[in-house]
């Protein structure tokens, strides 16, 4: 309860800061929210079973992509849009997953970033003209609820905070539960679980489809709430994002919900703070230092602090 | 025919490139048992190197590019000690995202200096050769010269001097050569060393035929890591047989496909991650 305070103020508290002309930082703090969620869904991945993906950037992409070919190529009401987001990732996860799951590993490493690799070269390539190419999709609608249109700052904030909430109580309830239980076991001995005579490659396909259904979903909110109304698969789908993705995990904690929420907001904040300290250190040009700052905190991270900022703590454990 | 020899040919070059990239992954996973990902970076500083000696500091381009190769054999090393032996012990899953920050570091290092693509002349010879109807630049017959020489030297290291029988027991068994009292931490270190002047040679080689940026390693790095999964990670024959492999598919699939060269690249990785993991020759070095 206490982490899911913190999280629910860290969300909250822009919404009365960031106002005027600080709105830029809000907006920022919406796409902390956004990619907080795919820390989550990762996190259930590669924290608590063990399981690497190099393709979670490829869900959320198809996440996005389905959302806006929904809304914008065939005019379905963008809230369907956001469904057929969570839809699309989870059966794409369910086909490649059947045969990736026996993996382990770096064989698992190098299938999921070929299937990474795969969806940004095919989101590219602009099959039967869906996907617009390298220049994406334009004039994503809105979602809209009760009569509230959302399309500013605000309302969008409020939908992701929203959706992170629910997002995040579904994860603890999922590691409190026996499933979790099983999860963990996955990680740590899977010989035992298999001697319980549990299917382990079934168990580790479902975290793989809830993984990617959760990423999707987290496409599908960038999708509406990109406040240019426009995604490209550079944005959404690149091996680079999966990667980010990995480093908010890692860096925030990968036995921890609530790390990977923290990681988020370290690396999406990261740039704006190595922006700040460009005034006073100068730097020829703080975006290219912000890659090498990412690597050397994440292999420092993993050699010193292999449990990440935030400490292990089961939602029980936690009260 | 001379349109299929032509793929065929310029498939077989760049292939070549793919397999001394996929012969460095295998020696680094022999040695440390870890999947470098930061192989490509090594091609690219390899590549990067060798265009600031020879257009910045007006070395010759052959001195250019083996002083490159030595340098990113250096770097190698660097990567070895800072990154990887601190977190020896540590699990695949650590390893394996340790040296993508590794790679995150080399490739933003290069790219805080310059974003700009480059291109060397090609090694001197002439100006293309033809044979059967299709063209052959020299630059491929220098490639396929001196990665059939670089593979045959490093296959008769291993297998006639006491070093490369020492580093292929250790792919066999790590903790018996540590019983043997070998001290394990040089050999590491020399692999890194070795794979990545192996890596730079590639991409020395490969900028007078395509162009070298600070982005290129990463995508190279894939090929070459395609090449040696679908051969059989860790297996030398195995390496080369991928990356001749996927070279040709990728040309001539390319030429049907277009716009879809990545995609046939990991296609046919995934087919044999699932069908055959140990890959095509599976086994040992």
């Amino acid at each position: 309860m206490k982490r899911l305070f913190i999280l629910v103020v860290l969300m909250l508290t822009p919404l009365v800061l960031c106002r005027g002309e600080l709105s830029y930082y809000l907006s920022l703090m919406t796409m902390t929210g956004i990619s907080a969620v795919v820390a989550l869904s990762l996190n259930l991945l590669l924290g608590y079973t063990g399981q690497i993906s190099l393709c979670h950037a490829a869900f959320f992409g198809l996440g996005a992509y389905a959302a806006a070919i929904g809304s914008v190529n065939f005019g379905l009401n963008p809230w369907l849009g956001l469904g057929l987001s969570c839809l699309l990732p989870a059966g794409v996860a369910l086909l490649v997953g059947l045969p990736t799951v026996r993996l382990k590993e770096h064989y698992l490493a190098m299938a999921t970033l070929g299937i990474g690799v795969i969806v940004y070269a095919i989101l590219r390539a602009n099959p039967f003209g869906a996907t617009g190419g390298p220049g994406g999709i334009f004039a994503i609608p809105s979602l809209e609820i009760m009569g509230v249109t959302i399309d500013n700052d605000i309302s969008r904030h409020v939908l992701v905070t929203a959706a992170l909430i629910v997002v995040y109580v579904l994860c603890e309830s999922l590691i409190s539960s026996r499933f979790g239980a099983l999860m963990q076991a996955v990680h740590t001995s899977p010989r035992a679980v298999s001697s319980l005579g549990i299917d382990l490659e079934a168990a580790k396909l479902k975290i793989f489809v809830l993984s990617a259904c959760l990423a999707g979903l987290a496409g599908g909110l960038y999708c509406f709430c990109s406040p240019l109304a426009y995604i490209n698969p550079d944005d959404v789908a690149s091996v680079m994002l999966s990667v980010k993705f990995i480093v908010m995990v890692v860096i925030g904690g990968s036995m921890s919900l609530l790390g990977g929420v923290i990681g988020a907001l370290a690396v999406t904040w990261l740039p704006e703070l190595l922006r700040a300290a460009s005034a006073w250190v100068p730097l020829a040009n703080p975006t290219d230092f912000e890659a090498v700052i990412y690597g050397v905190v994440l292999i420092a991270t993993l050699i010193y602090a292999p449990q990440g900022l935030i400490r292990p703590g089961g939602a029980r454990a936690q009260g | 025919m001379s349109v299929l020899l032509q793929y065929l040919l310029t498939g077989i070059g760049i292939g070549t490139l793919y397999a001394l990239i996929a012969v460095g992954f295998s020696l680094t996973y022999n040695t440390s048992g870890i999947i470098n990902f930061a192989q490509g970076e090594f091609v690219m500083l390899g590549g990067m190197l060798a265009v600031w000696l020879h257009q910045f500091q007006g070395l010759p381009l052959a001195a250019a590019m083996g002083l490159a190769i030595g340098l990113t054999a250096l770097a190698g090393m660097a990567v070895e000690r800072l990154a990887i032996r601190p977190a020896r012990g540590s699990g695949m899953t650590t390893l394996i995202i340790i040296t993508i920050g590794v790679s995150f570091i080399l490739k933003a290092l290069v790219g805080a200096v310059t974003k700009d693509e480059f291109h060397l002349p090609a090694l001197p010879g002439p100006t293309a050769v033809t044979a059967l109807g299709a063209t052959i630049p020299s630059q491929t017959l220098w490639i396929l010269a001196l990665g059939a020489a670089i593979v045959l030297a490093l296959g008769l290291f291993l297998k006639y001097t006491l070093l490369g029988a020492t580093l292929r027991a250790m792919a066999e068994d790590r903790q018996a050569i540590r019983n043997l009292g070998v001290e394990s931490q040089t050999l590491p270190i020399l692999a890194f060393a070795l794979s990545a002047a192996i890596g730079a040679a590639a991409g020395a080689l490969i900028t007078p035929l395509t162009q070298m940026s600070w982005l290129k390693g990463t995508e190279l790095g894939l090929k070459g890591f395609c090449a040696a999964v679908l051969g059989g990670m860790g297996n030398l024959p195995g390496a080369v047989l991928g990356g001749l492999v996927i070279g040709i598919a990728e040309t001539c699939g390319s030429a049907v496909l277009s716009g879809y060269k990545e995609v046939i690249a990991f296609t046919l990785v995934l087919v044999i991650l699932y069908t055959r993991p140990q890959g095509l020759l599976g086994g040992r070095l």
